[in-house]
């Protein structure tokens, strides 16, 4: 099959440039130009949240105390994607190579990698790296000592507070921000966490320069994505490739010509109709035409012979289970959307009982505590607004 | 000292008695026993110096760390959509048919247990599963009949 969509090489691949010569290069210059840089470049957290990461280490390079961490979030739970783990195995060296700049320039002497459980496996392979980091660490004269921290399997430590809480011996349960890390993380300390592509691409702003880094991309979504393809593809898996892509063109080449829907971002993110392709952009959203949805890449894929009412039934069980259970939107509203959308299937509710669904939906963006609760919304309302038929037949 | 406050005290002694060491010792615990007991909890909490309670609600808030008693071998299948998706029924009946237990539930000689767990991050090669740490992707019930073969004759 033929590629139109141009592929970048900018996060898995090799350049003449060790990421230990990009950080080397990095630690001559001052902090805050490094920080001007990352603002400039317009970075934002590819997680999935998108907050600007130059301001975030800002943020923490500012805020008061002598000791201070840098966390490289790994702790990937998202349905569908896979990118961090196969940057971890791909190019360890850039991600610890990103941490290394980010501990110089908010002045960290410890950080840690929240790894997920399901990917213990990569603890040994990581650890070698690790030990080849802190040698390079050594000769730069930076006094930076990692670790890595494993999760036990929760998805919602995957959220900035509850993977603090969670390294702290607490249950994985969300705090109220502010307080911010950046002022009030790790032990009450100045943390700055970030996604392990963020680093990535904090690193490759510092190799490129920020107007190579601002030539990929679209307004507002600057630089190159990894995307994890999966679903009803005959290609599924990582893909480098510029943000600012239109969903018709991402289907035209990875859809099995029988696409009917995308989910965009994951369990949390958007379901995408097909007669809605067109007129919808893989971005931040900004000041576009049409639909711009972010997304940390996961990027899901239907096909005619897939039932909506499945897909959304099995969403809703995976965040029935997720939840943490501390606030009551989220806890209550998750299992009543399950078994909402199980009475109305059944006919034992009218379809009109969709309707309040979708108000308890609205309710729980605006009151759950932390981005699950919030974002449950958006695949529930996608899913049922555009497929409302197959929520009742 | 009973055997399993000799355990904590071993994992106590490696990992530290602050509260930030108390996921990493649950973790050691479950990965010599297949499970957290009571006693373990009560056991941690004392060198920890915290209630046994809240020991309790660390453990039973992540779903890799099971408090009753599992199988040497732990196969978490994923269920969520896409390796649902690409025929998880299938492989889940045929682990159900050689082991002889359903989802949920251990062999009695506390070799296997089955369970379901949450997308494990390889959906391009779905369907997937974990026993214990190591990944099996691109599942079929041929590939499944050889991993557990391979793995009933492992001690």
């Amino acid at each position: 099959m033929q590629e139109r969509l141009k592929r970048l090489d900018v996060i898995l691949g090799i350049h003449p440039e060790s990421p230990y010569q990009v950080m080397e290069k990095a630690l001559k210059r001052a902090p805050k130009d490094i920080i001007s840089d990352l603002i400039d470049s317009g970075l934002k957290g590819r997680g999935g949240a998108g907050f600007l990461t130059g301001l975030k280490w800002k943020f923490a390079a500012a805020a008061d105390g002598d000791e201070k961490f840098v966390v490289c979030n790994a702790d990937e739970g998202e349905p569908g994607t896979f990118k961090d783990r196969e940057i971890l195995t791909l190019v360890p060296k850039k991600v610890l190579a990103g941490m290394g700049i980010c501990a110089y320039v908010i002045g960290a002497r410890k950080g840690y990698i929240y790894l997920r459980g399901e990917y213990k496996y990569l603890v040994p392979h990581l650890e070698r790296e690790i030990a080849e980091f802190h040698k390079n660490c050594f000769k730069l004269e930076l006094d930076f000592n990692i670790e890595i921290f494993l999760g036990s399997g929760a998805y919602v430590c995957g959220e900035e507070t509850a993977l603090l809480n969670s390294m702290e011996g607490f249950r994985g349960e969300p705090r109220n921000k502010p307080p911010f890390p950046t002022n009030d993380g790790y032990l009450g300390k100045p943390t700055v966490v970030n996604n392990v592509e963020t680093l990535v691409s904090a690193q490759v702003v510092s190799r490129i320069g920020v107007e190579e880094f601002k030539k990929l991309g679209i307004q507002d979504s600057h630089g190159s994505k990894l995307f994890s393809v999966s679903g009803d593809t005959p290609r599924p898996g990582i893909y480098d490739l510029e943000f600012g892509l239109s969903l018709d063109e991402f289907v035209r080449e990875f859809g099995d010509g029988d696409t009917k829907a995308v989910q965009v971002g994951g369990a949390s993110g958007f379901c995408v109709p097909r007669k809605k392709f067109q007129s919808t952009t893989i971005g931040f959203p900004g000041g576009l035409t049409g639909d711009s949805l972010p997304t940390g890449g996961s990027m899901m894929i239907f096909n005619s012979s897939r039932s909506m009412y499945n897909v959304l039934r099995n969403y809703l069980d995976f965040f029935e289970e997720e939840s943490c259970g501390q606030c009551t939107p989220c806890r209550i509203g998750c299992q009543q959307l399950k078994v909402g959308i199980e009475a109305v299937k059944r006919g034992d509710k009218d379809p009109e009982y969709l309707q309040q669904l979708l108000k308890l939906t609205d309710t729980m963006k605006i009151t759950a505590k932390c981005g699950l609760g919030q974002s449950v919304a958006n695949s529930f309302s996608s899913i049922v607004d555009n497929f409302r038929e197959e929520m009742i037949y | 000292m009973t055997k399993t406050d000799m355990m904590v005290k071993e994992l106590v002694d490696k990992y530290g008695s602050k509260r930030e060491s108390l996921l990493p010792i649950l973790q050691g615990v479950y990965d010599l026993e297949h499970f957290v007991s009571d006693e373990a909890m009560v056991s941690i909490a004392r060198n920890l110096d915290l209630s046994s309670a809240d020991v309790y609600g660390k453990s039973t808030f992540y779903s890799f760390l099971d408090t009753i008693p599992r199988g040497k071998f732990v196969i978490r299948v994923c269920k969520t959509i896409v390796c649902d998706m690409h025929d998880k029924n299938q492989i889940v009946d045929t682990l159900e048919n050689i082991l002889k237990i359903k989802v949920g539930e251990t062999t009695l000689n506390r070799k296997f247990s089955l369970l379901y767990t949450n997308c494990l991050g390889w959906c391009h090669k779905g369907p997937a599963m974990l026993i214990n740490d190591d990944v099996y992707t691109d599942l079929t019930p041929e590939t499944i009949r050889e991993i557990i073969t391979d793995y009933k004759n492992r001690e």
